[in-house]
């Protein structure tokens, strides 16, 4: 099972990911990082197959992929 | 053994002999020679010569030269050193070594392209933008043409700051005997700053964008920290009777008609002799200052309206009487004119 | 378990001043992966602009140095012919390259100067909070075009990559975009060849990345990212614009 790792800290909320997820299994925190941005979450960790499209788009680099 | 040789061709075979490696340059009267001299000798060399696009560029590929960690330069003339005040503003701020030769020519605006030195200012006074200085030297004879790259390349590299070579049209076009002695190549100073790749050590980075609180203060505390060490380290001057009572003060083409009008004086029985900076920035106030008590009046001698006149108007700081004789727009002083001048004392 | 995706060693860790859904900080990383991957780490030497990218040097894990504003092609050179045996990229924005350096982005170009350089375009100064830009497209309103851009007053979008084609000197010019995870991967292949060009000593060659602005755009995101695809990419298409080399990306 692939581990996905989101830097909270370093989240800007910009969605970039949310809108690549091709599971639609990313979203945004009710709850906001220390520079004041709701960062995003995985729904649903078993629901993730890798495909690292959510790390391509992130401007951050604020995900990281294991398997 | 002497040979004869053109100001500016002297110019750049010192700046070859001194180990410059790389040459950028772009056509300007009256600097062509030195342009198409190094075109030709940088390539047999081997080094790197490029025709820039603009004087912008040139300045800019120096910039690059020397974050290469190669002793790089440009020349031009007058409006062309003009255009490069902001490449030479940010080589100060990153603290890069770097030579600009200026052969100055007659202005404001595109002005002619008779010698001229009226870009004193500009060079002494840093400028381009923010609070900073380049060190200036000031070659009065071909065969100082010929040595003074050294001479420069060394104390830029050693107080990384742009040093800038002060000559003009005459001087540049000027052919005399001169012997090419040996030139001292040896690099100077710290290199651990040069960008050639992080192989086994930390990134580095060059820059004068600091944005953090109170960053910018302290770089500049800094530069100006270097700047009195080069004030009380580097000025230097040519003296001709130090016992005289009317010291003329000149620099470069102006000094060598002084030269003819101190003689033409002293064979008159007129006590009057002659200082010559070679350094302008640093400019040598320290012997101006000592040579105040025994000298009853200071003479300038510009080829322009007036302007080292204001340094040695702060060194000597009113206690003995400065006077200016100086023409600008390109034209030239004569012996004649000066020796009126002492005569007006 | 193995790390798929993540960090390159050629990015530092320091956080991006970038807006959220700005491109910079995947362009950033495509460069960072493509010096990874090509081993060329220790004997990269980038070029950073003014512009937004003006803090680049804080990002990248290899030496860089500053420029002023549109010389990067020119630093470049001076790098280059002094040590032709590293890498060396410019990293430059459209008012950077297209309209205050392209004096130096044509020559550089033109003298086929053995360089990479990697071009944002999207189509308005950012660092300066939002002006028009050499290639801000007809119609866009921006801070000093409020009405629009008008051809009349202000002129027309540069297309930077097809105007450098005629010249001589250039030897690969593509021009990619970051509004989806395809076109940053097909951007990345367009960079690496970029970077394999000069490796392989063929010259001069220029990747154009397409790059939303959001903020100053006054779009959000998803906007911003229909604006590249439907309006940007109209004017600005997608695509290998020269190819000298004959290698296939």
């Amino acid at each position: 099972m692939p581990k996905i790792i989101i830097a909270q800290s370093k989240c800007k909320g910009c969605e970039l990911c949310i809108l690549a997820c091709s599971k639609k299994n990313i979203r945004l925190s009710q709850k906001m990082n220390k520079k004041g941005f709701h960062y995003v979450e995985i729904i649903d960790p078993d629901n993730c197959n890798a495909c690292g499209l959510c790390f391509q788009v992130c401007p951050e680099v604020a995900i990281e992929i294991w398997k | 053994m002497k040979q004869l040789m053109k100001g500016s061709a002297a110019l750049g075979e010192g700046a070859i002999q001194a180990g410059g490696g790389a040459y950028f340059g772009y056509p300007i009267t009256p600097q062509n020679e030195l342009t198409e001299y190094m075109s030709r000798r940088m390539l047999e060399e081997r080094r790197v010569f490029i025709q820039a696009e603009s004087e912008l560029a040139a300045i800019n590929m120096v910039f690059g030269a020397s974050v290469a960690g190669a002793r790089a330069m440009t020349s031009s003339s007058s409006p062309g050193v003009s255009l490069k005040q902001e490449g030479i503003s940010y080589m100060a701020g990153c603290e890069l070594p770097g030579l600009i030769v200026n052969v100055q020519r007659g202005g404001p605006g595109l002005g002619n392209i008779s010698g001229s030195q009226a870009d004193y200012f500009q060079a002494v006074r840093g400028g381009g933008h923010g609070d900073y200085q380049v060190i200036v030297l000031t070659p009065a004879s071909v065969q100082e043409m010929y040595e003074m790259p050294s001479m420069a390349f060394s104390l830029s590299e050693k107080y990384r700051t742009p040093a800038l070579i002060l000559t003009d049209g005459i001087l540049a076009q000027m052919q005399e005997p001169m012997e090419l002695v040996k030139i001292n190549a040896a690099r100077s100073g710290d290199q651990s700053w040069i960008l050639d790749g992080c192989k086994g050590r930390a990134p580095r980075k060059i820059r004068s964008l600091l944005m953090e609180e109170g960053a910018l203060e302290a770089h500049n505390r800094h530069l100006q920290k270097k700047y009195i060490e080069i004030k009380n380290k580097e000025q230097r001057y040519q003296l001709i009777n130090e016992q005289a009572e009317i010291m003329l003060v000149a620099y470069g083409v102006s000094a060598r008609v002084c030269y003819t009008a101190v003689q033409e004086a002293n064979r008159k029985g007129l006590k009057v002799g002659l200082l010559r900076p070679i350094t302008v920035w640093p400019f040598p106030e320290k012997i101006i200052q000592e040579l105040v008590p025994q000298v009853k009046a200071f003479l300038v001698i510009e080829l322009s309206a007036g302007q080292m006149v204001e340094d040695v108007n702060l060194a000597v700081n009113g206690k003995t009487p400065v006077y200016f004789y100086g023409r600008a727009g390109g034209a030239c002083v004569t012996p004649e004119e000066v020796i009126k001048e002492i005569g007006k004392i | 378990m193995k790390k798929l995706f993540g960090k390159p060693e050629s990015l530092t860790t320091v956080n991006h001043k970038y807006c959220p859904g700005c491109g910079h900080g995947i362009v950033h990383r495509l460069i960072a992966e493509v010096i990874d991957e090509l081993g060329v780490r220790e004997k990269t030497i980038g070029i950073a602009p003014v512009g937004c990218a003006v803090f680049a040097y804080d990002y990248w894990n290899f030496d860089v140095t500053e420029a002023s504003h549109g010389r990067p092609p020119a630093v470049a050179t001076g790098i280059k012919r002094v040590l032709p045996d590293r890498v060396v990229f410019t990293y430059q924005g459209d008012g950077d390259l297209a309209a205050i350096g392209m004096a130096e982005t044509i020559h550089a170009a033109n003298r086929g100067e053995n360089i990479t350089v990697i071009f944002i375009n999207n189509a308005i100064y950012g660092m300066t909070t939002g002006q028009m830009a050499p290639t801000s497209l007809l119609g866009m309103k921006t801070t000093t075009t409020p009405f629009g851009r008008e051809a009349k007053i202000a002129g027309y979008p540069i297309k930077v990559s097809e105007l450098l084609v005629t010249l001589e000197g250039t030897t690969y010019l593509a021009r990619g975009a970051v509004d989806s995870a395809k076109h940053v991967l097909e951007a990345k292949k367009a960079i690496k060849k970029a970077f394999e060009i000069q490796l392989s000593g063929k010259g001069y060659s220029l990747v154009e990345i397409l790059s939303q602005c959001p903020p100053n755009w006054k779009m959000s995101v998803p906007e911003s990212l229909e604006y590249v695809r439907k309006e940007m990419m109209t004017q600005f298409p997608l695509g290998v614009i020269k190819d000298k080399t004959g290698m296939t990306v």
